[in-house]
């Protein structure tokens, strides 16, 4: 069953951001927040091929940010140093610096488990374990604690599955195969899934690529929801999207950073030709 | 397109010295090629056809308890000449009558009857030394033997096998596996008879030295090298499966904080499940089936025991024994031959088919 | 949408506890690689132990002599020779034959529903006999090739034999041999009479001195040569040219080749149709976009470009039948040879059924026989794998 037989809720108009002016009005109500992620001179290579180069970058708390960039400029890489992911590539290697406010995420000493127990990630291609839908959710917890009883597990996958709204539609067969949801719900279930072991930033590499115009605006609905309590990265190749959802848009080229800044200056009024190029649809 | 402009189709259009190639030739041989290789593709089904049919009918004269053929030997100018005849006996004799060869006028004693039943639920086999009339062929003391072996062997391949195999697809540095896969791959190549041997000169001796009551062969000598023949088989054949399972399913295990041993236990190896009991059907079947190793190592004494300190006779160990006996001596003995490699035959296969069975299952799952 | 405020495990902090795995995932990782290790000390310790037993017996005369029952002086030369004939013929049967059946399973897909359904019937069949023992195709073959199943006579008195010569042989008194051709087979065998005329051992016509009894025979070797005592009789032997044949084959060089043939054949096409599947298939849709039919661009584009992973699938595939006893010791049996094969339908031994036979018998002397044929074996093998590495690394290179 794959096709989607729950039909998806129509998204609430009211609280989703049209245009420009809604993510500004939020972003200029907030007090200037602190910085989250902090890059200062960072380089990466895969092998002999820079990948990216010298980029100095702070990602502030609670704020969505988006990476745009055509394909192959390095935004997916950066994502994956943030939470050491690039570690499973042997030729990979990095240098420079890369914080959190606690923690220097590139050193050796850093135990690359807890560092992506704060930081969640979500990846381009909805990407559930074969199991049942409950211990798709329960699999972190169960990994991070001991001690945890089965009510407790009970209450926490509900809270991450309503936290992604996606509870009311599979609470009827939570322990049916979560391969059995359609595109769209498996991606909010891996959402579900990343923040059910309660992290403090979530990446989220292109999470609506492989998916169909009506989850796309239900996970960017999603995605606004979860600012409030999430520093949330996240990378696209849809510049709409980026405008829709983003407080701060960083524009990557040829592993560099061209511009950053809030994402309605860089769209209304970007500083570099290269980033005007792109925004208006010259080239990408 | 203009043709009186391309060089070669102008001189076509202004004189017709040459043609295009004729295409009711090329479909012609086409059809041939295809014939032709269909033709050997065919085969190979017929060699499976040729197989069962072989074993069948000569296990089915196996079963032929009424008839016994002739195995006088007459001196005919100087050389020994079997009569090779078959008796057969429509009068209704049993077991222990005697009957007279048409041909050379000997006498045989009927031996006893081998039906069906008593070959598949028999736990006694003596053909050898029992006596004419009192052979028992009871197929279960030979399986017993198989079986025994088969336990060793993968109690030994499955559990180095399954932890190299996760060692090479997740952990492995590729310094590490460019040495470790080799090895497996030589492990792989190297002989069954050269493993017999090595079982009779190493590993015979060493479990002698490490206790008393080890035979000269003995079931487990021969069920260690069948274990490390089909280590490599298992590794192979679980690293492909743990191979094919996406690697999105590890960066979201690894996106969760999972370490490397919680993403290969609790994800990879649980995803590639089938594959994995795929490749164990697939190195029983290669054990059940392995000859020269229980031959040299094993002994040829068929009993029904457990003890892997004893000497044993699997079904591939008597069908060599037989194979190297007097082979002009087509006695029911040397049939049986054929009747145990129908067992044989029918356990391996039933073992492969559900093994390429669940692998096509699982390939699919993925894909 | 749903707000249900903080993280419900921040409240069960005082209960529940984060767990250390790091010193699990350590732990975990030497034990695998201890593990995995254990596969390399195997080798080494086979390796070791081949050498140590073998490596004594390894020389001329071992590698060119026929295997006397005196230890010392017994070589594999009929043994070495039975191997190299039955991997010539064996892969001359078996890759054209693999490689065909391969191009029609990958590159002949039908669109008709049924012949598709012939298709995946053959690839099944084809992954299911890879599964069926090698003994038991020694069983296929002792019934289909080496006695026909009793269709064309028995292989002592074939249907059909062509270039073989039958001679009743003699041994005189000096130990020399002396034959008679014999013109029809069915004659009874040839007895020593006055008179008797027989080719000696180069080949040339002698009378025999044929005399009455032991007593008259000569006493010097020179003329005890050609002296035989009356009516002993002779022994029928065969002696076939480089063409001999006949139906059915009989123990012979062909029936043990062509059993082989059937053991390795599954595994030349599952190799051969791998490796046709790693031809991009942007390659063929350019020549059949270009008119050309399904073969001529088999023919022209996808098997040269396989050719490199053929090759080394196929050698892989010879070694396997290189290495294969059980079939031919259900065929031949373990049998005592002089001489090494000279044509399809002598009988034969090979490498590995040698080594079974020394490694079998209890005297020590002929365990470091059985050892030496190893070297012999592993040797051969060894270049066997090192031409088919050196092929997979040359065109690698080529390719990039």
């Amino acid at each position: 069953m794959n096709t989607q037989t729950t039909p998806e809720k129509p998204a609430s108009l009211s609280k989703r951001p049209t245009g420009f002016m809604a993510v500004d009005t939020e972003t200029a109500s907030a007090i200037e927040p602190a910085t989250m992620i902090e890059m200062d001179a960072f380089s990466a290579w895969y092998g002999d091929f820079q990948a990216l180069d010298n980029l100095d970058l702070e990602i502030p708390e609670k704020r969505v940010t988006a990476f745009i960039g055509p394909s192959g400029c390095g935004k997916s890489t950066l994502l994956k140093w943030i939470n050491r992911m690039n570690d499973v590539i042997p030729t990979a290697h990095a240098a420079g610096h890369l914080c959190l406010p606690d923690i220097d995420i590139l050193s050796r000493t850093t135990d690359v488990v807890a560092l992506r127990r704060r930081i969640g990630m979500v990846f381009q291609k909805p990407n559930p374990f074969p199991k049942s839908i409950y211990d798709n959710i329960a699999f972190g917890p169960r990994l991070h604690y001991t001690g945890l009883r089965r009510s407790d597990l009970d209450n926490l996958v509900e809270w991450s599955l309503k936290k992604a709204a996606l509870w009311d539609e599979v609470k009827d067969r939570l322990n049916q195969s979560a391969l059995g949801l359609s595109g769209g719900q498996q991606q909010r279930l891996c959402i579900a899934r990343a923040i059910s072991i309660g992290p403090e930033i979530l990446l989220m590499d292109e999470p609506c690529s492989a998916l169909d115009p009506a989850s796309t605006s239900r996970i960017e609905d999603l995605i606004f929801e979860l600012r409030k309590q999430y520093t949330i990265v996240i990378v696209t190749h849809n510049m709409q999207q980026a405008a829709r959802c983003s407080d701060q848009t960083a524009f990557f080229f040829e592993g560099r950073i061209i511009e950053a800044g809030p994402t309605r200056e860089l769209f209304t009024r970007p500083r570099e030709k290269q980033t005007e190029d792109y925004v208006t649809g010259k080239f990408g | 397109m203009a043709t009186s402009e391309h060089p070669i189709l102008k001189p076509f259009e202004t004189n017709c010295k040459f043609g295009f190639r004729s295409l009711s030739g090329i479909y012609a041989r086409e059809w041939g090629v295809k014939s032709l290789l269909a033709a050997c593709a065919l085969l190979s089904v017929l060699t499976t056809l040729a197989i069962v049919v072989v074993l069948f009918t000569e296990a089915t004269r196996f079963f032929h308890a009424d008839r016994v053929v002739c195995d006088a030997v007459t001196l005919q100018d100087g050389e020994r000449v079997v009569c090779d005849t078959y008796v057969a006996t429509s009068t209704g004799e049993t077991a222990g009558d005697v009957v007279t060869c048409p041909a050379c006028e000997a006498s045989h004693t009927l031996p006893a009857a081998v039906t069906f039943v008593d070959f598949m639920t028999g736990t006694e086999w003596n053909p050898l030394i029992g006596k004419e009339t009192d052979k028992k062929f009871g197929v279960w003391a030979l399986i017993s033997g198989t079986l025994i072996v088969s336990l060793i062997a993968m109690l030994v391949a499955i559990p180095l096998g399954m932890i190299t195999a996760i060692y090479l697809s997740e952990y492995a540095h590729p310094r590490v596996r460019s040495i470790l896969k080799p090895t497996l791959e030589v492990l792989a190549g190297i002989p069954t008879v050269v493993y017999g041997f090595f079982a009779l000169m190493v590993i015979t001796p060493g479990l002698q030295f490490f206790h008393d009551g080890f035979s000269t062969f003995n079931a487990t000598a021969a069920g260690l090298a069948v274990g490390i023949l089909c280590l490599p088989i298992v590794s192979s054949l679980v690293e492909d499966a743990l191979q094919a399972v996406p690697r999105s399913l590890r960066e979201g295990g690894y996106g969760m904080g999972a370490t490397k041993f919680e993403v290969s236990t609790k994800i990879v190896v649980p995803a590639a499940l089938s594959g994995i009991m795929s490749a164990f059907l697939l190195a029983v079947s290669r054990t059940v089936g392995e000859t020269m190793i229980v031959a040299l190592a094993a002994g040829s004494r068929p009993h029904l025991t457990m003890d892997p300190r004893d000497d044993t006779q699997t079904m591939t160990g008597w069908m060599v024994q037989m194979a190297l006996g007097d082979n002009s001596n087509f006695d029911m003995t040397y049939l049986s031959m054929y009747a145990v490699a129908t067992v044989l035959f029918v356990i391996t296969m039933s073992l492969t088919i559900s093994g390429n069975v669940v692998r096509n299952r699982f390939r699919e799952e993925y894909q | 949408m749903t707000r249900t405020g903080s993280h419900p495990l921040s409240t069960l902090a005082d209960r529940i506890q984060p767990r250390d795995r790091t010193l699990l995932d350590k732990s975990f990782r030497w034990f695998c690689i201890a593990t995995a290790s254990t596969s390399i000390m195997i080798l080494v310790v086979l390796l070791v132990a081949v050498f140590y037993l073998g490596l004594n017996s390894l020389n001329w005369n071992f590698m060119t002599h026929y295997p006397e029952p005196d230890a010392s002086a017994a070589g594999l030369g009929p043994a070495l020779w039975g191997t190299i004939w039955v991997c010539i013929v064996c892969g001359m049967f078996a890759l054209p034959i693999g490689v065909a059946t391969a191009i029609f399973l990958e590159e002949f897909q039908p669109s008709n529903k049924w012949l598709l359904k012939f298709h995946g019937f053959v690839q099944l069949n084809i992954n299911n006999l890879a599964g069926v023992p090698s003994v038991v195709y020694g069983i296929l073959g002792l019934t289909l090739f080496v006695s026909m199943a009793g269709l064309f006579g028995t292989p002592n008195e074939p249907l059909l034999s062509v270039g073989v010569r039958y001679y009743d042989q003699f041994f005189t008194a000096g130990q020399k041999s002396l034959r008679v051709p014999v013109a029809d087979p069915a004659q009874p065998n040839t007895v020593a009479e006055p008179g008797l005329r027989a080719l000696n051992s180069d080949n040339e016509w002698v009378v025999a001195n044929v005399v009455d009894s032991r007593r008259d025979l000569p006493r010097s070797m020179e003329e005890r040569r050609y002296a035989i005592i009356q009516g002993k009789s002779s022994g029928r032997i065969e002696e076939g040219s480089w063409y001999y044949f006949r139906l059915p084959f009989g123990r012979s060089v062909l029936a043990g080749s062509l059993t082989l043939m059937l053991v390795i054949l599954p595994i030349v096409i599952i190799s051969t149709q791998e490796a046709l599947r790693g031809v991009p298939q942007s390659l063929r849709e350019a020549g059949l976009g270009l008119g050309s039919t399904k073969w001529q661009v088999v023919r022209n584009i996808t098997l040269p470009a396989a050719i490199p992973g053929i090759m080394t699938g196929s050698i892989l595939a010879m070694s396997r039948a290189i290495g294969e006893a059980a079939p031919i010791l259900i065929l031949a049996g373990a049998i005592f040879l002089t001489n090494n094969p000279g044509s399809l339908m002598d009988d034969f031994t090979v490498l590995p059924l040698q080594i079974f036979d020394w490694a079998g018998r209890p005297h020590r002397e002929f365990h470091h026989l059985a050892g030496g044929g190893i070297l012999v074996l592993l040797a051969i093998l060894f270049v066997f794998n090192l031409t088919a590495v050196l092929i997979r690394q040359f065109t690698q290179k080529n390719l990039t």
